[in-house]
C-alpha cells in the first residue's frame, strides 16, 4: 500500500509537478534576465545606428545599415586614447597595493595576538560604514595643502595605506580566510627558523591566490568606476574614462559646434550610447574573461564566515 | 621567555598592522574629524593661511531654513535609499531562492545578474537614464500603474518609484544576490528533508526555516545595500556638497556641515535597518 502511495507522489513529482515549477523558475529567471541586460542591448545596438535610424520610428532593435560613425566621433570627443590609458593606470596600480597592503594587515590580525586587536578589527569595520560625501570636503583640503591634487598620488596614498575603496572589506575577506588556512605549515616553518614575513611569502602568499585575485578584480572595477573623489582630486589633470563620460556632452557642444544650424553635428543618442559603451567595454571583456573569478569568489574566499 | 616571546608577537601584530594606523589617522580619522569641526567654523583665507572662526551651528540651521536647494536633494537622497533598499533586500532574496534550485542555466544567470556590478558607475548610470535605456517599458502605459497615481501621493509614491525606478534596482541587486546564495548552500539539505517529511510545504518552509536561518544574511546585506547606495556618486545631495565647497561667504564649513547632516542622517537609516533586523535571541 505505502509503496504504490511512493510511487504516486513520485509520478507526480516527476511528470507533472517539477517541470511545471522548472518552467516557471525559468520563466521569472529569463524575465528578470531581459530586464538586467536591456539596458546594454539597447546601448549596443543604438551605438550602431546611423541618424535616419535614429529617427525612423520602423527602427527599433536592428539598424538598417551598420554605422561607425559614432564610435568615431565618441573616441574623439572622449580623448578615448588618453583617458582610457589613465583609467588602466588609475585603476590597476591603486588595486594592486590594495591587493598587498590588506593582505599583510590581515595576517597580521590572523596570526598575531596583541592587546586591543578586537577594537582594531571593529574600527575597521566601523570605516566601512562612512559615505565618502563626509571627507570628500577635508580630503580635497589636505591633498591640497600637500599640492597633491591633480597627481595620481591621491588615489595611491590611501590604497598604500588601507585606506582604498572598501578596504575594509577586503581586510575582512583575508582575515577569514586566513583562518582558514591551517596553521599547522606556519609552525613548522618557524619551528625550522623562518621569520613571520618569510612565512607570509613562501607560505601564505602562494595558498592565498584565490582570495588575491577576488581583492584584485574587485579592487580594479570599484577604482575604475570610482568618480566622486577621483573627480574633485584629479580635477582636469588626468582624466579617467567615466570622467570623460561625465563631461562628454559639454565637450562634445564645444568640439562639434551646432550654431551654423546644421544639423549633422547635433549630439544623439546614438553617439551618447557608443561613448557610454567605449567606457564600459574594458570592463565588460575583463568580466567575460574572468567570470569564474568574479562570481564565485565569495563562495571560494569564504566571506560569508564559517 | 614565553613573556618575551608575547611581547615579541604583540609587536610584530601591530608592525602588520601599523599602515593602516598611520592611513587611518590621516586619511579617514582627520578628514572626518576636521569637517566635523569645520561645520562649526567660518574659514578665512588670509596671509598667514587659513583663518577659522567659530559660528556655532549657523550652517546647520542655514542648510534647511535658508538654502533653496539642500533640502530637496537631501531628501530626495534619503528618500530613495529608504525605498531601494527593501525593494532590492526582497528581490535579491526571491531570485537567490529560485537560483538555488538545480538548474542547467544556473551559472549563466548567476553570470547575467552580476554583470551589472561590474560595469555601473555614476556616469554610465546617468548616460542610461538620459538616454531612456534603463527604461523598459513605459510605466504610464500600464492600468496598474495608472491605478496608483490615483491614490494618495503617501501611498502610491513608494509603488511608483518602484515602476520608475526597476532597472536600478535590478542593476544594484548584483552583490546581495551572491551572498544569499553563499548563505542559501550552507543550510544543509537534510532539514529541508526533515521538513519534507513532516508534511511542510515550500511555502512553510520559506517562513519557518530559510528565512530564520538567513536572517543573519539580509542584516549584512541590508548594510552593504544602504552604505552602497548612500556612497552612489550620481546622489543629488552630492550636488549640494560639491557645489558649496568654494562659496565665496563660507567656503569648505558649509559643505561640511552638508556632508554631517548627511552622514548622521544615514547612520540612523542603518541603525534603523539594524534594529529591524538583528535576530530577537531574547525574545524567546
Amino acid at each position: 500500500m505505502n509503496k504504490i502511495k511512493n510511487f504516486k507522489t513520485s509520478f507526480y513529482y516527476r511528470y507533472l509537478k517539477a517541470p511545471s515549477t522548472k518552467f516557471i523558475i525559468y520563466f521569472i529567471l529569463i524575465g528578470v534576465g531581459y530586464a538586467y541586460l536591456y539596458p546594454l542591448l539597447y546601448m549596443i545596438t543604438t551605438s550602431f545606428m546611423s541618424v535616419e535610424d535614429l529617427v525612423n520610428p520602423t527602427v527599433n532593435w536592428i539598424p538598417t545599415k551598420i554605422t561607425f560613425d559614432n564610435f568615431a566621433r565618441a573616441w574623439k570627443v572622449l580623448e578615448a586614447t588618453k583617458s582610457l590609458l589613465n583609467s588602466a593606470y588609475m585603476s590597476t596600480i591603486p588595486a594592486l597595493f590594495q591587493t598587498f597592503i590588506t593582505a599583510l594587515i590581515a595576517y597580521g590580525l590572523s596570526r598575531f595576538e596583541f592587546p586591543l586587536k578586537r577594537f582594531w578589527i571593529v574600527l575597521m569595520l566601523a570605516t566601512f560604514l562612512i559615505p565618502s560625501q563626509v571627507t570628500l570636503v577635508t580630503k580635497y583640503m589636505l591633498f591640497s595643502r600637500l599640492n597633491l591634487t591633480g597627481t595620481p598620488f591621491v588615489s595611491f596614498l590611501p590604497s598604500l595605506t588601507g585606506q582604498g575603496i572598501r578596504s575594509a572589506i577586503f581586510i575582512l575577506l583575508y582575515y577569514n580566510f586566513f583562518n582558514m588556512l591551517p596553521k599547522t605549515f606556519d609552525e613548522a616553518a618557524e619551528l625550522d627558523g623562518a621569520n613571520s614575513l618569510q612565512i607570509f611569502f613562501r607560505i601564505v602568499f602562494p595558498l592565498s591566490i584565490p582570495a588575491m585575485v577576488t581583492t584584485f578584480i574587485f579592487s580594479l572595477v570599484w577604482y575604475w568606476n570610482e568618480t566622486l573623489l577621483t573627480g574633485l582630486l584629479l580635477g582636469n589633470n588626468i582624466k579617467t574614462i567615466p570622467i570623460a563620460l561625465r563631461d562628454f556632452v559639454s565637450k562634445y557642444a564645444v568640439m562639434f559646434p551646432t550654431a551654423d544650424g546644421s544639423a549633422a553635428n547635433r549630439i544623439n543618442e546614438g553617439i551618447r550610447m557608443s561613448a557610454t559603451l567605449i567606457t564600459i567595454l574594458p570592463l565588460l571583456i575583463t568580466y567575460l574573461i574572468l567570470q569564474r573569478q568574479f562570481v564565485e569568489s565569495l563562495e571560494r574566499t569564504g566571506i560569508t564566515g564559517e | 621567555m614565553s613573556k618575551k616571546s608575547r611581547m615579541k608577537k604583540a609587536l610584530l601584530g601591530y608592525l602588520y598592522i601599523s599602515p593602516w594606523i598611520i592611513g587611518f589617522l590621516i586619511f579617514t580619522a582627520y578628514p572626518f574629524f576636521y569637517s566635523l569641526y569645520l561645520s562649526f567654523f567660518n574659514v578665512n583665507f588670509t596671509v598667514e593661511g587659513i583663518k577659522a572662526t567659530f559660528v556655532g551651528l549657523k550652517h546647520y540651521i542655514y542648510a534647511f531654513k535658508t538654502d533653496p536647494s539642500f533640502p530637496i536633494n537631501f531628501w530626495n537622497t534619503l528618500l530613495s535609499i529608504v525605498l531601494s533598499t527593501p525593494l532590492i533586500l526582497v528581490f535579491s532574496l526571491v531570485v537567490a531562492i529560485l537560483l538555488n534550485n538545480k538548474l542547467k542555466a544556473r551559472a549563466f544567470f548567476r553570470l547575467l545578474y552580476f554583470l551589472p556590478v561590474v560595469i555601473i558607475s555614476g556616469p554610465v548610470i546617468s548616460e542610461l537614464v538620459a538616454n531612456n535605456a534603463a527604461q523598459i517599458v513605459d510605466p504610464r502605459k500600464y492600468f496598474i500603474y495608472n491605478f496608483f497615481t490615483l491614490l494618495p501621493n503617501t501611498v502610491s509614491y513608494p509603488f511608483i518609484y518602484m515602476f520608475n525606478n526597476l532597472v536600478l534596482i535590478l542593476w544594484f541587486s548584483g552583490v546581495q544576490i551572491l551572498f544569499f546564495l553563499a548563505g542559501l548552500q550552507k543550510i544543509s539539505g537534510s532539514i529541508y528533508e526533515a521538513a519534507k517529511i513532516d508534511g511542510a510545504n515550500s511555502w512553510v518552509i520559506f517562513w519557518k526555516i530559510t528565512l530564520p536561518l538567513i536572517k543573519p544574511f539580509v542584516l549584512i546585506n541590508a548594510i552593504y545595500t544602504i552604505v552602497d547606495l548612500a556612497s552612489f556618486a550620481n546622489n543629488p545631495v552630492n550636488t549640494s556638497i560639491t557645489q558649496r565647497m568654494f562659496d565665496i561667504d563660507k567656503p569648505y564649513s558649509y559643505s561640511s556641515a552638508l556632508s554631517w547632516i548627511y552622514f548622521i542622517a544615514v547612520m540612523i537609516i542603518i541603525g534603523v535597518a539594524f534594529l529591524l533586523l538583528k535576530e530577537g535571541r531574547k525574545n524567546k
